[in-house]
């Protein structure tokens, strides 16, 4: 998790803003199983517990990995959560 | 016995009987260690998660199907067995034709759908459950509804305990079509190779 966020390629997006757990996790899931093996899913989220269910899928998972995370303020004021997901297999 | 006279006497055999014969008691060591470890990789959990949803409560069953689909999610393999309360949790519809009377009191006492449990505490007939169901809609979180959908969508297995769905007067036809049917041994053979089981 040591890959600076601006060199990430991304090749997709999910906006899973609003939604709670497990619904980030599920909808990533079916997003990264859409990708070809090799690219990149960037997840925007406002569940803060989706911090270290990404960090728990990517540990689980053998398909997967979590390239980087990060926070950022959005324009109303709430915290967004990014994780950029990599397929591997 | 030394490694040189261990040596000479392989070197012998060799020139005895020709390599064969020397690598027979190899080779069949060989095959013995690769039925042994055969069997120990059978022994070694999988990536596969089970439970046992006992209860009929609406907050217990939301976190069974919020564990299942997280799991899910996460790449494992997920079973859930349903037994007594649990079984309300599979039901679509409430039947009352053809059941003894006592059958036909359980099914009026058990809530007909997941819509009609109620919570393990707090409940105060039924006020609890509509409290909590407002309270998750207004954060957004997935109903129980939508997440047992959602399981099955992701491959879920959900099994029916028939011996307790006989006990309770619940007919096949009342619960949800995609679920199997199995007893304990059914729930054993799957949580034996599991890293996670929960009682639920």
């Amino acid at each position: 998790m040591t890959t600076d966020v601006a060199t990430i390629q991304v090749h997709q997006e999910l906006d899973v803003r609003g939604l709670n757990c497990p619904m980030p996790l599920v909808k990533a899931r079916q997003a990264i199983l859409k990708l070809d093996v090799g690219q990149v899913l960037k997840v925007i989220s406002t569940d803060r517990g989706s911090v270290k269910d990404f960090q728990g899928w990517a540990k689980a998972a053998n398909n997967v990995a979590l390239l980087a995370q990060s926070e950022e303020a959005a324009p109303d004021g709430k915290t967004l959560y990014l994780h950029y997901v990599q397929r591997t297999k | 016995m030394s490694t040189a006279t261990m040596e000479l006497d392989a070197r012998s055999a060799v020139a005895a009987n020709g390599v064969n014969d020397a690598a027979q008691p190899l080779l069949q060591r060989i095959a013995a260690l690769e039925a042994r470890l055969e069997e120990m990789e059978s022994r070694i959990p999988k990536d596969k998660v089970t439970m046992v949803v006992f209860s009929g409560d609406l907050d217990r069953v939301l976190a069974a199907f919020i564990i299942a689909s997280g799991a899910a999610a996460m790449g494992q393999e997920v079973s859930m067995f349903f037994t007594f309360w649990g079984l309300n949790a599979l039901r679509k519809q409430r039947k009352l034709q053809g059941k003894k009377l006592t059958e036909k009191m359980m099914a009026l006492m058990s809530p007909a759908d997941t819509k009609h449990m109620g919570v393990s505490k707090l409940n105060f007939f039924g006020a609890g459950a509509v409290m909590l169901r407002q309270m998750m809609k207004e954060k957004n979180v997935t109903s129980v509804e939508e997440l047992i959908d959602l399981c099955a969508e992701l491959g879920v297995k959900m099994v029916s305990c028939e011996m307790s769905r006989d006990v309770m007067g619940i007919d096949p036809s009342e619960l949800r079509p995609d679920v199997e049917t199995g007893g304990v041994a059914a729930y054993l053979a799957d949580a034996l190779e599991s890293r996670v089981t929960l009682f639920i």
